[in-house]
Formats: structure tokens, sequence, C-alpha cells
């Protein structure tokens, strides 16, 4: 797996001899944009540590030229982004975002960075309405909700040999669209499909159902909330098929819900790259640079403060250069290829869609999905 | 619509609708005790069942049966659900205990119109709904498995666990409990007084103020019984679980004829059955609708539902 993923945190330190940068082009800056605090503030850390183990990386390899990062704290609230995104694009040194890091505030900064030609690569915002928003320099580093549909059924098809499979969702804008990709892939192989309503606890038809219905695995679109005691109740009533589910229902607490034995080897996908599982030494560099071990996103927003950071060694010190440099770029991070498309998002072939299982009641990576 | 998936699966779906509708006719208790003496819908008794699946949790984590546990022996198990019984139904008591003291008697003794106790009601329930959600960040509770479902015999091609018949007898036995306190004690007794003339019952010496918390607490009580069965049965528990099964509850009570002790239980099954069923023919996402369309269907016929209102008058 490692072989794919070809050790890139070289790129960021990958000196070219090119050091006809001048004074006037250095102490550019890009940004970090996401919680630091509040009750999401843990995944803004992630983030923000591994952009700034890229930075750090950077300026170690190019002392004479320093690139430095600006945290903006935005607390995960909507509500000031748009006066975050403000500060941002005042400060004329800022060429690129590394974030915003989550979908809601993503909607109102978006507009605002982009309307002054700030290069934006989020890490961890995946809400697939982002890329159709109309804004002109928003990239995406990772796949999006969706992307993972065509991932989890290539997994189902190809390394698990399911041959008839029940596609239950939720009805969710997420959830639906994410069945209903897998249903489009998998073709035949689905045999029957229901729909849960959010906050239900009581499944005893739809376990029947599935049940009678003689298929060896479920696929389902949707939250852990009621993913876990469904699982439960199906366990519970004899049900062998296997469980297969998005990352809307890959955390800990599903393990909780469901108990630890009717959890055991469900597949849970996400388009996430399991930080230790990322390219390169870079694992044990956060590990190094924070103490921590390197947590969701982290792999993620190290890829994408490095893109910005190629893109001013080569000597893209304004925002629109910087824009089209992105815009065109390919390369291997220590996540996946990357190559974007028209829109923002990663390109299909790009997209790192991770299986994890569940053993022992610990959630671990087990292999990147096929892509066909 | 799937009629032969219901016909061929008949007694499965039953057994399943059974077990749910005890926990609905439990909550459903709690509605109908309150109603029958204060003619009031208490709306905050989602929150108390609440309150309740958190206790559970709570006092199964502090006694070590924390999430990753292993099983307990059989005595462990009737010893862990017998702690719960009493740490939910206390919680839960107190929690109904608290919302009369705080948001219905200081309105009654100003003799507020029944709009006003209405909207104390949802504000109680929106209130204790939130605080919850914010203690728990809004995220779900789960715990560790403590009965291990294992079918115990066949009925009419359907296979009966001990977990459903765990959960069905318990709820039966809970209200036989309260139903015998009602009729044949003589706090009961004081409970159908007030019920059918608040008055006359106390000009005969019964403390009006004391029956009130009596039904309140013993609502509170089943709704932590409830529960206990419910966290058995799901294993999660979250801030908002008690909207939708406060309204289910609430429906069967309705359904049953409020304010009847007999009509929670026979509107708590049928509406568990009959949702079930729902869900087989057309399909999981029109569980509630069936559901509902039933009880409007019902009151066209029956207004009062199906045993009509009585706490007080018919002895049950």
């Amino acid at each position: 797996m490692v072989g794919l993923l070809v050790g890139a945190a070289a790129c960021a330190k990958d000196d070219d001899g090119g050091s006809g940068t001048t004074a006037s082009s250095c102490d550019n800056k890009i940004a970090f944009f996401g919680a630091l605090t509040g009750g999401n503030a843990q995944l803004g850390i992630n983030i923000r540590d591994g952009a700034k183990l890229a930075v750090d990386e950077y300026n170690k390899a190019n002392a004479d030229c320093k690139v430095s990062l600006v945290e903006k704290d935005s607390a995960g609230d909507p509500a000031q982004a748009s006066g975050l995104a403000t500060s941002v694009v005042q400060d004329a040194k800022i060429l690129g975002v590394v974030g915003p890091a989550f979908s809601g505030e993503s909607k109102v900064a978006n507009p605002i960075l982009s309307g002054e030609g700030v290069v934006i690569i989020t890490p961890s915002a995946t809400n697939p309405a982002l890329a159709t928003q109309g804004v002109k320099t928003f990239h995406r580093a990772l796949g999006n909700d969706a992307s993972q549909g065509p991932g989890a059924a290539f997994y189902m098809k190809g390394v698990m040999k399911v041959t008839k499979t029940f596609v239950i969702d939720d009805a969710s804008e997420y959830g639906k669209g994410l069945a209903d990709q897998v249903k489009s892939t998998l073709g035949p192989i689905v045999i029957g499909s229901a729909v849960v309503k959010e906050q239900q606890t009581d499944f005893g038809t739809l376990v029947q159902e599935i049940n009678k219905s003689g298929a060896d695995s479920i696929f389902w679109g949707g939250y852990l909330r009621e993913a876990a005691p469904f699982l439960k109740q199906f366990r519970d009533a004899g049900g062998k098929a296997k469980f297969v589910a998005g990352d809307g229902v890959k955390d800990p607490k599903f393990v909780e819900g469901a108990g630890a034995a009717a959890a055991e080897g469900a597949i849970l996908t996400c388009p996430c790259v399991p930080p230790e599982k990322a390219g390169g030494t870079f694992a044990a560099d956060y590990k190094t640079a924070t103490g921590r071990d390197a947590s969701t996103y982290s792999a993620e927003a190290f890829d994408a403060a490095n893109i910005l950071l190629q893109g001013i060694k080569a000597g893209n010190t304004t925002r629109d250069k910087l824009e089209t440099f992105v815009d065109g770029y390919t390369g291997e991070g220590v996540t996946t290829k990357f190559k974007f498309q028209e829109n923002g998002d990663i390109d299909p072939s790009a997209v790192a869609v991770w299986a994890y299982t569940v053993k022992s009641g610990q959630i671990v990576a087990l292999e990147r999905t096929p892509t066909s | 619509m799937n009629f032969k998936f219901v016909i061929d699966n008949f007694a499965a779906l039953t057994v399943t609708g059974l077990t749910q509708g005890s926990i609905y006719a439990l909550v459903a208790l709690g509605y109908t005790l309150v109603y029958g003496v204060l003619r009031l819908i208490n709306f905050a008794h989602s929150e108390v069942f609440m309150i309740g699946t958190f206790a559970t949790t709570i006092i199964w984590a502090a006694l070590g049966f924390g999430v990753g546990a292993a099983a307990p022996s059989t005595l462990g198990v009737l010893g862990l659900i017998l702690v719960a019984v009493i740490a939910a139904g206390a919680a839960s008591g107190a929690t109904a205990l608290v919302l009369e003291r705080v948001a219905y008697r200081p309105l009654r003794k100003r003799n507020a119109p029944p709009l006003i106790f209405l909207i104390s009601a949802i504000g109680a329930s929106v209130a204790l709904m939130e605080a919850a959600g914010a203690i728990t960040s809004r995220q779900p509770r789960g715990m560790p498995s403590l009965v291990f479902p294992k079918v115990q015999f066949s009925l009419f091609g359907a296979d009966v666990t001990n977990l459903q018949i765990g959960i069905i007898f318990s709820a039966l036995l809970m209200w036989i409990g309260l139903d015998t306190f009602i009729n044949r004690s003589r706090l009961g007794r004081g409970v159908r007084a007030v019920a059918q003339n608040p008055e006359v019952a106390a000009l005969m010496g019964v403390n009006k103020d004391r029956v009130i918390m009596l039904i309140f607490v013993l609502g509170g009580a089943m709704a932590g019984g409830a529960s206990v069965l419910y966290d058995v049965k799901v294993g999660l528990t979250t801030y908002s679980v008690g909207f939708l099964i406060g309204l289910k509850a609430f429906t069967a009570a309705v359904l049953g004829g409020i304010g009847n002790l007999r009509g929670a239980l026979l509107g708590g099954l049928l509406l568990g059955v009959v949702e079930n069923y729902g869900a087989g023919v057309f399909g999981n996402q029109w569980m509630d609708v069936v559901a509902f369309v039933v009880l409007v269907v019902v009151l066209l016929f029956r207004p009062n539902g199906l045993l009509g209102e009585s706490l007080g008058r018919a002895r049950a």
C-alpha cells in the first residue's frame, strides 16, 4: 500500500536549487481556517498541526525565504466565518487557505475568500454542494461525501465478493446520495432496499424482511444513531449478512451502541486516509513535531499546505498565479495522487476511499478500496 | 405494497410489535395518570423517559458494566436490571416530581387557564431535552449488551426470544402492579377520588397536592421502568430519544382512552403491533403514517378512545 503513496513529504523540501527569489516575494503567508476552540476543536487542531508540520518543514528547507502560517480560529461557527474570511482577504500576504474545516463555515466563507482570489484547499469539508456553489478558487483535498459510494461498492464486489446486497438509507441528503451510488455501482447484486427514518430505534420489520430476503450483505447509507440499534437488533435476530456503511457510521460510538459483538467485522468506508498509513515519514514526523499520533484529517491538511507551498516555492507569489498553479497541479501527496477537477473537487481517480473494519471492538484500517 | 410479506411473517411481526408496544404502554401510563387527575397533558413526560435511559447507563457504568464490559452471569443480569429499575425509576420519578413543583404547581395555585399549562409543559420538555443535549454534547451514549437473545420457542412460525419475553412480561408486571395499587390501596383510592371530583375528595380529607405528587412520581417510575427495557432492547440512547417515544406513547394513551390505565396498556400494545404491520405492508418509512392514520380512524368512531376516558369511574 505504501508503495502506491510515494513518500511525498519530500515535495516541500525538494530543493531544486532555484533560490532566485527576491526579498519582496518572501514572507508570504498561508492561513489555517477552522475550529481551534469549541466542541469540534479536536478536528481543527488535527488540521492545524498537519498544516503547521508542512510549513515548518518548508521553512527548514528554505530558511532564506520563509512562509508563515496564520491561524484563524472559527470555533466551527458559521456565524463567525464571514468576519474571519474578511480578515483573511484584507491581509494581502495571505495567498491561500488550508480550510475552512467544516462545510457549514465553508458555505459562508468560500465566496468571500474567492471574491478576492484567495486560494482555498479544504482538507476536511466534504459536503458535495461546496463544489457546485460557483466558488472559483475552491479545491478539496479529499473525496466528498458522495465519492465513497463507488469505492464502497467496488470493495463489496471485488474484495468481499458479495452476491446479494440489501441497501438501506435514511432519506437524508448524505445517506440517500451514498446509497444511490452504491445501488447504481452494484447493479443487479442489489436484491432489495428500504428506507429508515431519522431517530428510528425499532427495526423488527426490517430485520425480518432482510433475513427472509437471503441477502449476504447490507449496505447502510446513513448515520450511526440509526445504524447502531439496527445492527444490534439484526444480529440479535440471528442475521448473518455482512454489514457495510459509510463514514457517517465510522465512529467508536457505533461500536459502543451496537455492542462490540454485533459490530465485529462490520466494514466502514471513509474518504479519509488513515494517518498511520499515509505515505513517507509523515506519521513519524507528525509524532515528533506534536508529541501526538496523527489523527483524522492531519495528513490531508499536510498535503493541502504542501500544494500551496510548492506553488509559492515555484514563484507564484500572487493569489492569481497561485490559483492557476493549484488548478493545474498534479503530484503525489502523502494521502493520494492529487489532480483537481474544474469545480475544485479532487479527480474521481484520485479519491482515496479506505475500508475500515471493527476488530475486537476497535475500528482499524484495512486497505484502500479498489477504483473499479 | 407487500401483503405477502406480512401474511408470511404475521406471527413474527406480532411478537416484535408487542415488544415495542410494551414500552409505549409503560410510558403511556404516565400521560394517562396525569391526565386522569389533572386533565393536563404532560408533554414533558417524554423527557422523564429520556432521563431514565441515561440514569440506566450511568448506574451500569458506575457498577463496572460500562462499554466493553464482559457479559455478566444470569444472576448478574437480574441484579443489574433490578438496580437499573430502581435507579431509573428514582431518577425519572424525581424528574417528574420536580416538573410538577416547578412547571405546574405554581400555575395551579394561580388558577392559570389550560393553555398556559400546555405552554409550560412544552417549555419544560424543550428545556430538559436541550439541557441533556448540551451536557452530552449531543452525542449518543451506548451500553454493552445485557441480554443476548436466544430463541426460546416457536409460536406459529415466529421465533420468540428470551429478550422479547422478558420485555413483554416485565411491562405487564409493572402494569399489574400499578393497576392494583390504584384500585386496591388506600392511596390509590385517594387518586381515584381526586380524579372523580377534586372538591368532594378534598372535603372527605384527601390531600389533593399529595395525590398529584403521587401520580407524577408513579408515572415517572413507570417511564423509568420503560427506559430500562428500552436500553436493554436498543442499547443506545441520546438526548432526543424521548421525543418520538413520547409522541407514540401519548398516541397510545389517546388510542386506548386517555385517563384509563387499561386503555394505556391496550393502546400501547395495539399501536406497536399495528405500526409494525403497516411498516411491513407499505415499507418501513410509512410506519408513522400508518400509526397516526389508525389513530385518527379509531377516534372517528370512538372519540374517547377504545376503552373510554376514566380513571375514577370504572375502577380502571
